[in-house]
């Protein structure tokens, strides 16, 4: 008997739900907000759906219109990621420490 | 690249993405986690171009999309400041889902690049995962746009209601479910429009009846759906990275709702049903009769500040308002020289996203150390001189503590009346978001100091 390759990854869902649980708990909470700026990066990887649906299928046409939400998706994903990433790093390089000489 | 190969990259990423998060356990690890996500991102992106292995001109496409709105994100990431941050990630939220809704339609239109069947013939479990990824999607694009708008002050906080939404919502929600239900029966692209149309109304009355300062919560669950979203495109696409990336942000999005509900001791339904202040709460305000105050000005506070030996500082959404987390470090560090210990009480609530106002005095340079949470300093009220409430109102009000019939009672309170003397800077009397009069303004203790917070905190420092 052959397992579906479904229940594969529907394992790996709940198994993944169970990490993100006790991960986010250990997340402090004066890091909450980039929290969600991170969050909001990482859940863009859902470019790599969009860059599948704009790069696959016929060469002579690129843009019917599959493909233009292809694009589209990219555009929209890569603002996140950028806008994401970056501001999380901007965040947390304030984030410092109480100074000895002080 | 083989299949197996690809899908061990996609576990990289997945696991990276997880690490990223585990980084923001403290803020010292935080940067490299950080780091390890946008690693993580690169790996993923990385082989799945080299996998379609197209290189002809729509690749070129490809890059300048990716640069322009990279270049578009690096920007706002750059200049946005840090008291517009709710606005931005709800903003964000809005992105990750109709990118959701982009791809399912992709992947609708052209089942076939996706291995997923054909056109008219797709797969039933794919087509019940990509229906749930877009409608999803959609109901973040939408309600991220609302709460964007919300935060921004476009539109008013106030929450929308009419007679009979839930039971609209409840029949946009069965209709929702028969759509998908015919959608798998027929195939028909007219229903998948349908379903996503109807995802977008969805959206909008799900967040239009929920007021400005439970934002908290509709930014967090917003952030929990556009994981979920995520993951249903993800099992779509058979992609690991992509599943295990929705499980996460979707879990951590709930666990933020879970703790800003919490936060306001109140359950999850009850904040997404419609706000506080809506209906009943504010007749009650309108007869309150008026009870005398000590008013204050800048040079009574500094006097008792710079007497103090301890002083608690609670920051509250008002703070972000006047944008006076930098006037508010002067005023501390004028203070430290005078020997007064200084320390920081954050409310979860407080703000209008969770973590707010840490972000704020990160950026003003206050030490994280120095910033406590609730329950970790709501015990030293009790031993402090002077607490100085800058923009927070219902977050201190000892009512929750004692009367039953308040909306807020049971909600987790600052103790900032058990402090020998409470400097409250407020513009008026105005009673705070759930609509009730602060019992904490007529205490003998209690010194009002009526201006815009800025101002006040600038001042109190010069006369320091």
């Amino acid at each position: 008997m052959e397992i579906d390759p479904f229940i594969f990854r529907l394992s790996i869902f709940i198994l993944s739900i169970f990490v993100g649980y006790y991960v986010v708990w250990s997340v402090t909470p004066s890091l909450h907000t980039p929290l969600m700026s991170v969050t909001n990066a990482i859940s863009s990887v859902i470019i790599v759906g969009a860059i599948i649906a704009s790069l696959s299928g016929n060469t002579e046409n690129i843009f019917d219109t599959a493909n233009i939400f292809g694009y589209l998706a990219i555009i929209l994903a890569a603002v996140n990621i950028f806008g994401g990433f970056l501001v999380t790093q901007r965040m947390l390089a304030m984030y410092k420490k109480k100074k000895k000489d002080k | 690249m083989s299949a197996n190969l690809l899908a061990i990259f996609y576990l990289i990423s997945g696991v990276l993405f997880i690490l990223a998060l585990r980084g923001l356990s403290s803020p010292e690890t935080s940067r490299q986690g950080n780091l390890l996500g946008i690693i993580g991102m690169a790996i993923a992106i990385g082989v799945t171009i080299l996998s379609v292995g197209n290189f002809s001109i729509g690749f070129i496409y490809l890059i300048i999309f990716l640069l322009i709105g990279g270049s578009i994100g690096a920007f706002i990431a750059f200049k946005i400041p840090m008291t517009a941050m709710p606005e931005l990630v709800a903003g964000f939220h809005s992105l990750v889902g109709l990118a959701a809704v982009f791809v399912a339609i992709s992947a609708f239109l052209k089942p076939d690049i996706f291995n997923l069947g054909f056109p008219g013939n797709i797969k039933i479990a794919s087509l019940i995962e990509m229906s749930l990824g877009a409608s999803i999607g959609a109901i973040t694009f939408t309600g991220s746009i609302i709460a964007f708008l919300k935060l921004r002050g476009i539109m008013s906080g106030a929450p929308i209601t009419f007679v009979g939404q839930h039971y609209l919502n409840l029949l946009l929600g069965l209709i929702l479910i028969g759509l998908v239900f015919y959608l798998c029966k027929t195939q028909s692209e007219t229903l998948f429009w349908t379903l996503i149309i109807v995802s977008f109304l969805v959206g909008i009355l799900l967040i239009i009846p929920i007021g400005g300062a439970d934002m908290p919560v509709v930014i967090s669950m917003l952030n929990s759906y556009s994981g979920w979203a995520a993951a249903g495109i993800g099992f779509t696409l058979e992609n690991t990275a992509l599943i295990i990336t929705g499980a996460l942000v979707g879990s951590s999005g709930a666990i933020l709702s879970y703790i800003m509900c919490k936060g306001m001791n109140r359950s999850f339904f009850n904040v997404i049903l419609g706000g506080w202040g809506a209906t009943d709460e504010t007749s009650k305000t309108t007869s309150k009769e008026q009870k005398p105050v000590k008013n204050g000005n800048a040079d009574d506070a500094a006097f008792l500040m710079k007497n103090a030996s301890s002083v608690i500082i609670v920051p509250g959404y008002g703070m972000a308002v006047a944008q006076a987390q930098h006037a508010l470090k002067e005023m501390v560090d004028a203070l430290k020289k005078n020997g007064v210990k200084v320390s920081y009480a954050i409310h979860p609530v407080a703000g209008r996203m969770p973590g707010h106002m840490n972000v704020l005095l990160a950026e003003a340079n206050v030490p994280y150390d120095e910033v406590f949470e609730l329950e970790h300093i709501n015990n030293d009220f009790a031993n402090c001189d002077v607490a100085y409430v800058i923009g927070a109102n219902d977050v201190t009000n000892p009512i929750a503590k004692t009367d039953p019939q308040s909306p807020i009672y049971g909600m987790p309170i600052l103790d900032v009346e058990k402090s020998k003397s409470v400097l409250f800077v407020k513009r008026s009397l105005s009673p705070g978001y759930a609509g009730i009069d602060n019992d904490l303004f007529y205490r003998e203790n209690t010194l009002m100091l009526f201006a815009d917070a800025k101002k006040m905190t600038e001042e109190i420092t010069k006369n320091l």
